[in-house]
């Protein structure tokens, strides 16, 4: 069994001029990085590392925002046998107060000794620390040791066993407490197999192209660690220059002859819908071999909308594939084939929420259709349970549990949240599916959350941070996700009782519940709704009722 | 002038990304750093203003340093008509 850094060290004697990462920044040139380049660049921060007294199995936190510096500071950190995790930076979008204090929750958890950071956004870092936490370092990265020569036989990493922690994956709650997916060597490398070996990488003629972000598992494992340990090419380009031109995916994979894409369920409506023509003459997709639909509930309407686009320069429709996964598993658990296009299963709406079975469809009644997020990686067995932990029949709807070799190790210094994820040794994944004909399709969420644009986001954290506006009854307010269509996401609303009748007074507090909320979630609300007293339906226990109060939205706004 | 372009502008920020057509947006009021305007809809903006003026916002432009209100958007769209 090897290690990351063995992995590392090899690719350096091996391959050493081959390409790793072409990086991409809008308005400059592409940087590509040889494995030389990127080993030399990791040496210099693992030296910094040691210079500071780091010792291997303590965590690094990386705040940086994508390129070279983030890139070196994590494969620094490796050679180390540190353990990176690497944060979301501040953005426009959040209160940078609010950023402190979901950084400070984070330390007294996760307990960091080192945060890495840049010169500008030192004071900022600092203003989450508190007397007496576990940071020693803030490391800044005008500091950083000189390039040499990496010396494998000083390098610390290179000791480390294959069942060390070796990453950590913050999951991106917006409030309360963030659980750090711990993951090891053994479990990293043997999801990198299996997940390599059911895509068919051959890193001789396969090219990922990547806009997304590393702080997140499917930027974070299927578009940064399995291309740079695997030697496949990484075309690497920031989430921020995507958004404002998501043309630069295809002409990347034009220009880099890229095979390999993830994407969540609303980048294929926000490209279809936002890409003109001009952007993408003399554009050839037809390399593009596998688009995989992930992290989002698939929609085979955004595949559709995708190819409908793009065919006309040469996009396959076999590239259109889904994939279920999670940081707990490293990351996939199950890859639709790449023969062929994912299976959509065609069901009786009625039978599937009442009595929940997935039945074929019946003359006259609704149907809904269900697409397939395909078979289980050679290395992972799946159930679906009932309450009870018993094993259900297919085309049942039942809890979805996973067991692999490639599980996380533990919730990072969370006993409690380990004992309740894992039962018996299969993690219990919170998410509702059934299987048919060997394929695993995803239904729903056991527990109300919201994913916007790939992001998940509890409606309660919501509700809390609006109960917080002047003016809004304290809890009577809910938060639900209502899917879009045009957007190919959920897009959230809120509904808020206010203490005054008067319109304009209500409009000024959904203004106010709008500019809260977003600003310390940075979650954009699409529909807030202020209501007077008594219209949010609670149950007898008085608890608020989502989907009941979703009803009643929905009702009401078809009868406008 | 800066009205014939502020006033559309205004407009579709308020119906079209905000969803709150009654919403007056004020001409020095911060759109991008205030968060306002969410970085996925500042395409549309791009796109709207290329429709309306003829004009081109490039996507390195799409930032609080290059314009942050409508005045600011107002003169960049006006410098690049004539």
């Amino acid at each position: 069994m090897t290690t990351l850094p063995n992995l590392l060290q090899r690719s350096y004697h091996e391959s050493p001029d081959k390409t790793s990462i072409i990086l991409q920044h809008a308005g400059q040139a592409d940087k590509p990085l040889t494995y030389r380049d990127l080993i030399h660049g990791a040496n210099r921060f693992a030296l910094t590392y040691a210079r500071e007294g780091i010792k291997p199995g303590e965590v690094v936190i990386l705040i940086l925002q994508h390129g070279e510096d983030l890139v070196y500071a994590f494969w620094g950190a490796i050679l180390h046998g540190a353990i990176p995790s690497i944060m979301p930076f501040l953005t426009e979008k959040l209160a940078p107060e609010k950023y402190r204090a979901d950084l400070s929750s984070l330390i007294s958890i996760t307990k960091p000794t080192t945060i890495v950071t840049y010169p500008e956004f030192e004071a900022e870092v600092r203003g989450a620390l508190t007397e007496g936490d576990s940071v020693k370092n803030v490391i800044l990265t005008d500091t950083i040791e000189a390039e040499t020569e990496p010396n494998f036989e000083t390098l610390q990493g290179l000791k480390s066993s294959p069942e060390a922690i070796t990453v950590l994956q913050h999951s991106s709650g917006t409030t309360g407490l963030q659980k750090g997916v711990a993951l090891s060597h053994r479990a990293v490398l043997n999801q990198l197999n299996a997940y390599s070996e059911t895509l068919r990488i051959d890193p001789a003629s396969d090219v990922i192209v990547s806009w997304l972000p590393l702080y997140h598992d499917m930027g974070f494992i299927a578009c940064f660690l399995m291309p740079v340990l695997l030697r496949i090419p990484l075309v690497n380009m920031s989430p921020f220059d995507w958004v404002r031109a998501p043309y630069k995916l295809h002409q990347a994979v034009s220009q880099y002859k890229g095979t390999l894409t993830w994407l969540p369920n609303f980048a294929y409506n926000f490209c279809a819908h936002k890409i003109r023509e001009r952007n993408l003459e003399g554009v050839d997709l037809s390399t593009w071999r596998a688009i995989i639909n992930c992290s989002e509930p698939v929609h085979v309407e955004s595949h559709d909308l995708f190819h409908g686009k793009f065919s006309a320069y040469g996009l396959k429709k076999s590239a259109l594939q889904t994939c279920y996964a999670m940081a707990e598993n490293v990351f996939a658990v199950t890859q639709s084939p790449l023969d062929g296009t994912p299976v959509v299963d065609v069901i009786d709406r009625e039978t599937f929420m009442t009595q929940r079975l997935a039945t074929s469809p019946v003359a006259d009644s609704p149907s809904m259709q269900m697409t397939s997020s395909g078979h289980p990686l050679p290395n992972v067995k799946i159930r679906i349970v009932d309450e009870a932990f018993n094993d259900l029949p297919n085309r049942s709807v039942g809890e979805i549990a996973v067991q692999s070799d490639c599980m996380l190790t533990e919730y990072f210094n969370r006993p409690d949240a380990t004992e309740a994820a894992i039962k018996d040794g299969w993690y219990l994944t919170g998410d509702y599916g059934y299987i048919a004909g060997g394929e695993l399709y995803v239904s729903g969420r056991k527990k109300d959350l919201i994913i916007v644009g790939g992001k998940n986001v509890y409606p309660q954290d919501l509700e809390s941070l609006a109960s917080e506006v002047d003016g809004v009854h304290k809890g009577r307010v809910v938060a639900f996700g209502m899917y879009d269509e045009e957007e190919g996401t959920e897009e959230v609303v809120i509904i808020a009782e206010a203490e005054s009748t008067i319109p304009s007074e209500q409009e000024a507090i959904a203004d106010a519940i709008r500019k809260h909320v977003t600003k310390s979630s940075a979650i954009a609300l699409r529909h807030v709704k202020v209501v007077d007293e008594k219209w949010i339906l609670k149950t007898s226990s008085g608890k608020t009722a989502r989907s009941a109060n979703k009803e009643k939205f929905l009702k009401e706004l078809g009868e406008v | 002038m800066t009205t014939e372009i502020i006033t559309p502008i205004a407009k579709f920020i308020a119906e079209k990304i905000l969803k709150q057509p009654s919403k007056v947006i004020s001409a020095d009021e911060p759109l991008i750093s205030s968060g306002l305007i969410d970085s996925f809809s500042l395409m549309d903006l791009a796109l709207f203003i290329e429709d309306t003026f003829g004009v081109r916002v490039e996507d390195t432009e799409l930032n609080a340093e290059t314009f942050d209100n409508l005045n600011q958007l107002a003169a960049l769209i006006s410098s690049r008509k004539s």
